[in-house]
């Protein structure tokens, strides 16, 4: 069963995951604009080296989130 | 000759601006949109013998809902027909190796029913990663010509040029079916509004409170008509933006014939893994930092030398072949010497942009808002606002400007008002003469010169002002806006330099024309203050010092430069220092002070030439003489030197803190869109200054 409660914020760097969708309303059109679709793969590239944003990558283009973006898209794994 | 209006539109990193520079060359201006302060690019192109196109460039968005300022003038420009910038034809710019994220705003300029041309651009990157693409295929499938550019080698110009002059019908296609419980609403305003589109109507009842154009009696028939329907604004757009992809995704599996492989941009990880390492990369971006501001100072010398001589001369020779005169003396001692105090910054904002510039088109930068966003954010800005606080350091003008690209509106905020803080390049001749002169040209441990960690400290002083003030505005700004960083990671590239070009000449240009205009002004008005006083004393300053001269109380040698001291004390400047005497007084300042306070409020730098007039020191080249001159400043008061240590830190401080820069108060009434925040700046800014300066000189008394 996919656990429903993970999120980007959780992945570690080198992980796929799809996506599932949003947890916030206020930014999920934000997101959705910019390429990160329900049903579309996402890759956690590696993180700042204070740990916060990071880089991932979906739909064959880097984008660069902080943390609190990340942990508003939830996964299936 | 045919003028066709054609917009630039396409997402950030797309190649907007190569080819906006590959289609104008050099004939291209920059302003603003009427009422906000986004700039507005525009050029014209000749498309062939009997057409021309009158090209803008529009800010980089990805899709038509708006969340920058920036943004806002697009949505704004295309939903509005009646609208001065409306196009006739648009030019949507496509990033060939990101097609996805390209292609979301082209779906919305379809459904608008605009003729659009695609570009797919970056052609030699996607070839390199080996994409292939049916673009006749894509072309069909659109209904609109597509064409392939590389806009950096100019390669598909010409076809694009002949596509542009030639008619291009709108796309019969039709991407976004509006909602059948919505429809009845948007015929409703379609009709009532005389509208080409349906979606045109939607954007209407979707983003009614940001389209400026709408007068208040259409947005509440707007907002009634919304509301007798059960439109609710938002509700739509998630599922808008999903379906438009989803036709994106069907669109794409049919006209891609061979994906990319991930191999090209390994590359560009290797690069990353170095530049983003957690030792490695703060290295190697202070080092970068530590070299720009070493060829600021290094390199920007000669030319701030030879435009300071020039000027001067040019002066100096006007005034001996003028007649005598207000109107000349107007000429030659206020308005030459204001140009000339423009155009000195030139060398340093060209050669900042230049290596701004050169970090964005590498993909650099968006590595640097990466690696600072988190310490950034402790202090109420973001990533994105290391750029301008760094450029500050130079001069807050183009670092106030370089503020744009931060969405927030209260993280911009903090930025622009914190940057002035950092030490700019005006005020070294402040620094430099006022530490020469009370800190000792001793080394410490025989190895660190005394002068240099002062100078450094200065710096750091004026560093950490600006991070606890924008700590303390972070408690103090409300703000509903959510701050966040969703931001393209662009892979890494060699900087196309005629690019870099374009974008120091345009830069430097704004800043001699906005900044230039305020500058001038208040630098005739201040000279004016400086030159003119009640016509008595003024009229007595050669009889006075003659007098004095005969009684040998002066020396016959100085007497030019003795007339001169005179005239600026009995001036208006000269007079409102002595009225501010009391004032500044508990700072260690006298009226001479003041007055140096006064005339350097426009500009820092002045305070140099003032003191040296007031002191009738004459030759202003020579800081020597300066030095010797304010050492030999007697206070009548104590006996003792005039210079003491005590008001020396307390000036040095106070130079720190004040806002003393008139350019700097009107580039932020410009970028905040009004007088309140450069009013509380100057404000804050004066008060701590004076405080601090106060507090300096009574500890060290």
């Amino acid at each position: 069963m996919a656990d429903l409660a993970k999120s980007v914020a959780q992945m570690i760097p080198g992980e796929t995951a799809v996506i599932a969708g949003f947890t916030n309303e206020e930014l999920s059109n934000k997101l959705l604009e910019m390429g990160l679709l329900p049903g579309s793969v996402v890759t956690y590239n590696f993180k700042a080296p204070l740990g916060d944003p990071i880089c991932v990558t979906v739909s064959g283009y880097d984008l660069t989130l902080r943390l609190d973006e990340a942990a508003m898209i939830s996964i299936l794994n | 000759m045919k003028r066709l209006k054609v917009a630039l539109a396409g997402k950030p990193n797309s190649g907007k601006s190569s080819l906006f520079n590959q289609l104008t060359g050099l004939n291209q201006k920059t302003g603003n949109f009427p009422g906000v302060t986004v700039d507005k690019k525009t050029g014209i192109c000749q498309l062939n013998g009997d057409t021309q196109a009158e090209i803008i460039d529009l800010p980089g968005i990805y899709s038509l809902y708006p969340r920058s300022l920036d943004e806002k003038i697009v949505a704004e420009i295309f939903s509005d027909r009646r609208n001065q910038h409306f196009p006739n034809k648009v030019i949507l710019v496509a990033d060939a190796t990101n097609l996805q994220s390209s292609l979301l705003l082209l779906t919305q300029l379809i459904d608008l029913r605009i003729p659009t041309v695609l570009v797919l651009n970056m052609v030699d990157l996607a070839a390199k990663s080996g994409q292939s693409v049916d673009v006749i295929k894509f072309a069909q499938s659109l209904d609109l010509p597509v064409v392939l550019v590389n806009a950096r080698s100019g390669q598909g110009i010409q076809s694009l040029k002949k596509t542009l002059a030639g008619t291009i019908p709108v796309s019969s296609q039709k991407i976004y079916p509006i909602d059948k419980e919505i429809l009845p609403a948007v015929e409703d305003i379609k009709k009532h509004f005389s509208l080409e589109s349906n979606y045109e109507a939607y954007q209407y009842l979707q983003q009614v409170d940001h389209l400026t154009f709408l007068s208040k009696e259409e947005k509440s028939y707007i907002n009634e008509t919304a509301l007798q329907y059960g439109f609710f604004k938002g509700k739509y757009q998630g599922a808008e933006t999903i379906i438009r992809y989803q036709y994106i995704q069907d669109l794409l599996s049919k006209v891609i014939l061979k994906n990319a492989d991930s191999e090209w941009k390994r590359f560009s990880y290797r690069i990353d893994k170095v530049l983003t390492h957690k030792i490695w990369g703060y290295l190697i971006f202070f080092t970068i930092l530590f070299l720009i501001f070493q060829s600021i100072f290094a390199w920007a010398q000669a030319p701030m030398d030879f435009i300071d001589s020039t000027f001067a001369n040019l002066s100096n020779l006007l005034n001996n072949t003028f007649p005598e005169g207000p109107f000349f003396d107007l000429i030659t001692q206020g308005i030459i010497p204001g140009i000339g105090g423009i155009l000195i910054f030139v060398p340093q904002i060209a050669i900042l942009f230049a290596f701004i510039a050169v970090l964005e088109e590498t993909g650099y930068m968006s590595r640097v808002v990466f690696l600072m966003d988190k310490i950034m954010r402790k202090f109420g800005m973001s990533g994105k606002s290391v750029v301008p606080l760094i450029s500050g350091w130079a001069c807050a003008i183009p670092a106030i400007m370089a503020t744009r690209t931060i969405e927030n509106w209260k993280d911009r905020l903090i930025t622009i008002f914190v940057t002035p803080l950092m030490s700019c390049s005006a005020r070294l001749p402040v620094y430099a003469i006022l530490v020469a002169l009370i800190i000792p040209d001793d080394k410490l441990f025989g190895f660190f010169n005394f002068q240099g960690i002062a100078l450094m400290g200065l710096y750091l002083l004026g560093f950490l002002a600006a991070i606890l003030s924008a700590l303390a505005m972070k408690w103090l700004v409300k703000s509903k806006d959510r701050s966040y960083l969703i931001m393209e990671m662009p892979t890494y590239r060699m900087p196309n330099w005629s690019n870099v070009g374009v974008t120091i000449v345009s830069k430097t240009k704004t800043f001699v024309f906005e900044a230039g205009k305020v500058i001038l002004a208040i630098s005739i008005v201040l000279w004016v203050l400086a030159s003119y006083g009640p016509t008595e004393q003024m009229n007595a300053a050669e009889s006075v010092i003659d007098k004095q001269i005969e009684n040998n109380q002066q020396e016959a040698a100085d007497r030019e430069n003795l007339i001169m001291a005179y005239r600026l004390e009995h001036s208006y400047a000269g007079i409102i220092g002595k009225a501010l005497e009391p004032a500044i007084a508990p700072l260690g300042y006298d009226w001479k002070i003041g007055i140096a306070l006064i005339t350097s409020f426009a500009a820092r730098e002045v305070f140099v030439g003032t003191i040296a007039t007031i002191y009738s020191v004459g030759n202003t080249e020579d800081q020597t003489t300066i030095k010797s001159r304010l050492r030999a400043e007697i206070n009548p008061e104590t006996g003792g030197p005039r210079f003491t240590k005590a008001t020396g830190l307390s000036l040095l401080v106070f130079y720190t803190f004040a806002m003393q820069c008139m350019s700097t108060l009107a580039i932020v009434k410009r970028e905040t869109n009004g007088w309140k925040w450069p009013m509380m700046q100057l404000a804050y800014m004066t008060a701590l200054a004076y405080f601090s300066a106060l507090i300096v000189y009574q500890v060290f008394s």
